[in-house]
């Protein structure tokens, strides 16, 4: 739905909208009040836990669990052979990852599952169970997948996207290309041409609150579950189709979340939950540990990527090559294609060809991490672009302005760009004071843009006004970032009424129709948009309501800071009516007075940053220090700008854990050895500084209110950004993250040589 | 194995319950007192999810067996607001939007009223080293401890 | 799974020293929960020893100190003598994790884990103190350094727990610190670790010296080559490089997912020197 020609969002007195308010769940998160996942119960419930494999990659000959199911207390058991196959091809990766199937493809895999009267039961019986394995060598490092002879995952895996198709199986699931012109050609013309290999390591999501779930199903085989989850409905159909249940015998709640960022967007426990229960005849209750977390929910690809860019003396690119290279676990779909897409994105280019690989390991199988492949290939075209802005003597941010892409660009990935902000970030960025604040000893400043597309998607809401004149909001999108407050903020903007007469809550799947998940992005420009849409709906529907109770054409009634009024003199003569007028009037004039809209919504902005990084780096050790962090991105239109500038700081902060500490770490076992907070390491308090906030508002066309997606963005330069900031401060160009210290101290003793 | 019987305070009340002894405090809170405002993020020490204070001072309730709080004082996230008056901590977090999804909020509400309690006039770098043992993935710490110290400046002015 | 917590020491180490089967003492229990959470041990019995009255209390007697084995090191913290005189062991202890770790970790607990990288021990050892050990056959003193013989491994005997740590009474012109390697700024197990402690003449020449390294090798070592760097100069430039070059040739690291060999021979040297800076200054500053 696009930006309402009346409304220039720039300039229009938003009465709620660009406000701080408290967010309605605000007061049940700061007591304690809250339910997430795991705070439910349910009488009679069990206990349910999940045997995992040790091996990284063996076949499973057998499961014998006799011994187990003799355990007093274990009230069921499931295996490989309580998940019928599926016919659904999308849902096979998917089952086969839930539990596994023939072999055990990673160190965690599923295996089997129990359900008992208490968790130390549940425990006793997983040590009971007996499963015999024939281990077979595995693979964990994408280059070495890659090459012919590696140890083989799947032996009908034939690599997609290549013509003639490969006659041999292999590790690599696919293969893309994006583009336009030829690169070779841009070389040619360029004075000055870099090419560099960079290498990052897996990470993880990192959400605090584990996955946990509550399933119970009858013995009419309808069921209910409580489930954190970005998409409730999407757990809902997946979880329908590999449990063979119609999808509307299962009701899905969603819980308050713990955090995602994408690594909630699919299933791991809940179908085994259901499954459980089912058996069982009661309430099953599964909590993955942090440990399982970490070794068998979805991290992000570790990643190998070649990229080669050509500038001339004046500052233009005239060509740029990447080559991609992402393992996406033990199944395909890494999101090499989104890396490849997004990587050149900002920029005007003539010349411009990326290839992806999209590979498989044996490591878990990969999920979304809020943008998903755009940090690390970010990574990669932001050092490079780094190294030629010093060698041709220009300062980065003019070279980024004398190639950013704008209103009419072909970019990198096809389209045509709408009005964008880049250049406005590029320009705030170098206006900002950190650009120009001094440096000390040891310290260099870090610059980098980032893109990301955002998403629209199926969306429904629905607007329920109550006898008392407030307002209901009904949402399908699991609340996330406090997109709660922003949807109050909109129903309230539109419907002339304060943000406390609006309440929202997300509902179960039974209750409202079918949502996309929260994720790419998509929350406040998708359900914002229904939002909008629904009080519109409501309004036209209120004015009727008027028009009957005062005898005139509906037509002849407008809607004004939440009175309606007769248009004009000639409409007649009455006193305006208020929304709460109205509501009580309802049940006399037609009934209940709701607004709805169902929409697969598209005109979702894409949208840009340019982050500012000062580092320090101890010499003599390889520790690295953020000393200051700038954030400069296009919202689009801040509906609440508090949480705004929480998206912005939380993409930075996981960038900066990313860029210096955080790495899947296996070893030549094929074992993750580092599951949990202690060895996989998060920014800590003490390690941030604070993160300032540019809100840049550069109306997306494509909402009413001007409205782009920002919660992806933000995690797309700091990589990039922090790696220019400690090789300008180490005096070597970092090009593996992350940069550790041992990795750090190894290339400043290599460089003195 | 048999069970523990414990008698302890929570949050001002007397309290007893059985549990048995590798139960840890964290489990005995949430599964059988249903104090579920504590939560489990690693169940190691990593993550303050589950901080409480024992005894006035702030731990990690998953590594606090339930048995030893026999005779202790123990008070959670559900007992810092005084019946319908928030905390000022509470009221800042709230205001300053120093919380995303929530799930760390208890700890860190825990935490730096402890740490309020024992240093009314923290520096920015006091609170960050005094909240080091609470790990928030949402919000990178900024608003956090803009919500520590505007809650400090209140509280100072009684 | 019994649960005891015994009121003195005699009954404490009458259970542990009773029948079969696995016993653990349970001090702060910021390792052993952790380790039976994991798998690593189901113990049988747990000795609480936190009720014991003589095993919660900080002693002085002439310039000496008895640190009882249950002392939490945030209580170590808050003993202003014990910090002025020991800066070094405090600040040790004190760096063991968050302030919720502080709450509970005990020195004697943190020793008897054997983990080559407890953060307290290079501190305890180059300040000389030494175990009190209460058994089924009586009590028994030793330096610190002999208690962990390996990761995980102690010499404690079965029925033997840790009952106090005693510090020595501090020399004048002395002072002690001890610095630790990790990579963020908290919450990390230290991938070096050194304490120095050191005593300096009416002159300000070096006569005394002890610099320990952990995270080095299977346990903390002693270097006496780096104290020698040290003893009769006035510890310049010079003397700490010879210290630091010391420190590095007696690492004998393994690579882990925290660093590698080479990484911890380089940061050996550089933390022992600064470490010897620091003890240094607070030896001037007596």
């Amino acid at each position: 739905m696009p930006l309402d020609a009346n409304l220039d969002p720039r300039t229009h007195q938003f009465k709620y909208v660009g406000t701080r308010p408290l967010r309605p769940d605000g007061v049940d998160k700061v007591t304690g009040r809250a339910k997430f996942g795991a705070d439910a119960t349910a009488p009679g419930m069990l206990v349910g836990k999940i045997l995992r494999s040790p091996h990284p990659h063996a076949r499973i000959r057998s499961i014998n669990t006799a011994k187990a199911a003799k355990l007093p207390g274990v009230k069921a058991i499931v295996t490989r052979d309580d998940f019928p196959e599926t016919k659904d091809p999308s849902l096979k990766d998917v089952l086969y990852n839930v539990m596994a199937r023939e072999k055990a493809l990673y160190d965690g895999h599923a295996v089997a599952a129990v359900a008992a009267t208490s968790a130390s039961i549940a425990r006793k019986a997983l040590k009971l169970i007996e499963v015999k394995y024939d281990i077979l060598p595995h693979v964990t490092d994408v280059d070495e997948a890659m090459k012919p002879g590696a140890p083989l995952l799947h032996k009908d895996m034939i690599t997609d996207g290549v013509d003639p198709a490969p006659t041999k199986a292999s590790n690599i699931a696919a293969k893309c290309e994006f583009g336009h012109g030829d690169p070779e050609e841009g070389f040619k013309r360029a004075d000055h041409v870099i090419s560099r290999v960079f290498k990052t390591e897996a990470t993880h999501q990192g959400y605090i609150e584990p996955h946990a779930c509550l399933a119970s199903v009858g013995t009419d085989g309808s069921g209910e579950l409580w489930v954190c989850t970005q998409g409730h409905f999407m757990v809902r159909d997946t979880c329908a189709a590999l449990l063979g249940m119609d999808v509307s015998r299962l009701r899905v709640t969603a819980s308050e979340i713990g955090g995602g960022f994408g690594g909630k967007t699919t299933v791991f426990i809940e179908p085994v939950a259901l499954a459980l229960s089912r058996k069982a005849g009661k309430p099953v209750k599964i909590v993955m540990s942090r440990e399982e977390v970490f070794r068998a929910s979805g991290p992000t690809s570790s990643t190998s990527m070649t990229v080669k860019i050509g500038v001339n003396n004046a500052g233009r690119i005239t060509g740029a090559f990447a080559e991609l290279r992402f393992q996406g676990g033990a199944f395909a779909g890494s999101p090499v294609v989104l890396g490849a897409m997004s990587c050149f994105a900002c920029y005007d280019l003539e010349h411009v060809k990326v290839v992806g690989y999209d590979v498989v390991t044996n490591r878990p199988k990969q999920a979304a991490y809020r943008a998903p492949g755009a940090p690390m290939a970010a990574f990669a075209v932001e050092s490079v672009l780094d190294e030629l802005a010093q060698k041709i003597g220009m300062d980065p941010i003019e070279l980024r302005l004398k190639n950013a892409a704008k209103e009419g660009t072909k970019s990198s990935y096809g389209p045509k760009y709408n009005r964008i902000g880049l250049i406005d970030c590029l320009e705030a960025a170098r206006r900002h004071p950190h650009y120009k604040a001094p440096l000390g000893a040891n310290q260099g400043r870090g610059v980098a843009a980032g893109f990301w597309f955002n998403f629209g998607g199926q969306t429904c809401v629905s607007l329920n006004v109550n006898i008392d004149g407030t307002v209901a909001l009904v949402v399908g999108t699991p609340d996330i970032g406090g997109s709660r407050a922003s949807m109050c903020l909109m129903a309230a903007e539109e419907l002339g009424i304060p943000y406390d007469k609006v309440r929202a809550i997300v509902a179960d799947t039974s209750s409202l129709g079918y949502n996309d998940i929260s994720e790419g992005s998509r929350v406040t420009f998708s359900t914002g948009l229904a939002t909008i849409s629904a009080a519109r709906d409501a309004v036209t529907k209120l004015c009727a309501r008027a028009a009957k109770i005062w005898g005139i054409p509906a037509d002849a009634v407008v809607w004004e800071n939440g009175y309606a009024k007769p248009s004009g003199p000639n409409a007649g003569n009455f006193e305006p009516l208020s929304l709460q007028d109205l509501a009580k009037k309802a049940a006399k004039t037609g009934g209940p007075i709701a607004g709805h809209y169902e929409v697969n919504a598209d005109g979702a902005g894409v949208s840009f940053a340019v982050h500012l990084c000062d580092a320090e780096v101890d010499p003599e050790t390889g520790r690295v220090q953020i000393k200051r962090y700038t954030v400069v991105q296009d919202a689009g239109k801040a509906i609440h700008p508090s949480y705004v500038e929480g998206q912005y700081q939380g993409g930075a902060a996981q960038g900066i854990g990313w860029a210096v500490n955080e790495e899947y770490i296996y070893g030549k076992d094929g074992r993750l050895q580092n599951p949990g907070f202690l060895d996989y390491r998060v920014p800590v308090c003490s390690d941030l500084p604070m993160i300032d906030t540019v809100i840049v508002e550069v109306p997306n066309p494509g909402h009413p209110y001007g409205v782009r997606g920002v919660g992806e963005t933000s995690i797309v330069p700091p990589l990039a950004a922090i790696a220019n900031a400690v090789s300008n401060a180490a005096g070597v160009r970092m090009t593996q993250l992350p940069m550790s210290p041992p990795r750090l101290l190894k290339a400043i003793f290599d460089a003195k040589g | 194995m048999a069970k523990v019987q414990v008698s302890t305070t929570i949050n001002g009340d007397a309290v007893s319950f059985l549990c048995e002894v590798d139960e840890t405090l964290l489990d005995v809170l949430r599964d059988r007192l249903g104090l579920t405002g504590s939560k489990e993020g690693c169940s190691t020490g990593d993550c303050g999810a589950c901080s409480v204070t024992l005894d006035g001072r702030v731990v990690c309730s998953c590594l606090v067996l339930g048995a030893e709080a026999e005779g202790r004082e123990i008070r959670t996230v559900e007992g810092i607001a005084d019946g319908d008056k928030l905390h000022p901590l509470q009221e800042k977090f709230l205001e300053f939007a120093a919380l995303q999804c929530g799930i760390c909020t208890p700890g860190f509400l825990v935490s730096s009223k402890a740490l309020l309690e024992r240093n009314p006039n923290p520096t920015e770098s006091e609170i960050r080293f005094a909240l080091a043992g609470n790990l928030c993935r949402c919000t990178g710490y900024d608003k956090i401890v803009r919500a520590v110290q505007a809650a400090a400046a209140e509280m100072r002015k009684g | 799974m019994r649960f005891e917590a015994p009121t003195t020491v005699n009954a404490a180490v009458k259970l542990l020293a009773g029948k079969s089967g696995v016993a653990r003492v349970l001090a702060g229990g910021t390792d052993l929960l952790v380790q039976m959470r994991t798998d690593r041990v189901a113990p049988d019995l747990i000795v609480d020893v936190k009720r014991i009255p003589s095993l919660r209390t900080i002693t002085s007697k002439s310039g000496a100190f008895r640190i009882g084995a249950a002392v939490a090191g945030a209580e170590l913290g808050g003993h202003k003598a014990l910090r002025k005189a020991w800066p070094g062991v405090v600040e040790a202890a004190n760096l063991i994790g968050s302030h919720q770790i502080q709450s509970r970790a005990t020195l004697a607990g943190n020793l008897c884990n054997a983990s080559p990288a407890a953060d307290s021990v290079p501190a305890l050892v180059a300040a000389g103190a030494s175990a009190v050990i209460a058994g089924p056959r009586g009590k028994r003193t030793v330096p610190v350094e002999a208690v962990a013989i390996g990761p995980g491994k102690t010499s404690l005997k079965r029925g033997e727990m840790v009952e106090a740590i005693l510090l020595p009474k501090r020399p004048p012109r002395s002072g002690d610190a001890y610095l630790r390697f990790i990579p963020r700024s908290e919450m990390d197990i230290a991938v070096v670790g050194a304490g120095v402690s050191l005593t300096l003449d009416a002159k300000g020449v070096c006569t005394a010296a002890r610099v320990a390294l952990g995270a080095v090798a299977e346990r903390v070592i002693l270097v006496p080559d780096a104290a020698k760097a040290l003893i009769g100069t006035t510890v310049d430039a010079e003397a700490l490089a010879r210290l630091a070059a010391a420190a590095s040739a007696a690492c004998r690291p393994i690579d882990d997912k925290r660093g590698t060999k080479e990484f911890r021979i380089r940061v050996a040297g550089v933390l022992a020197r600064r470490a010897a800076q620091k003890a240094l200054q607070r030896a001037r500053g007596m």
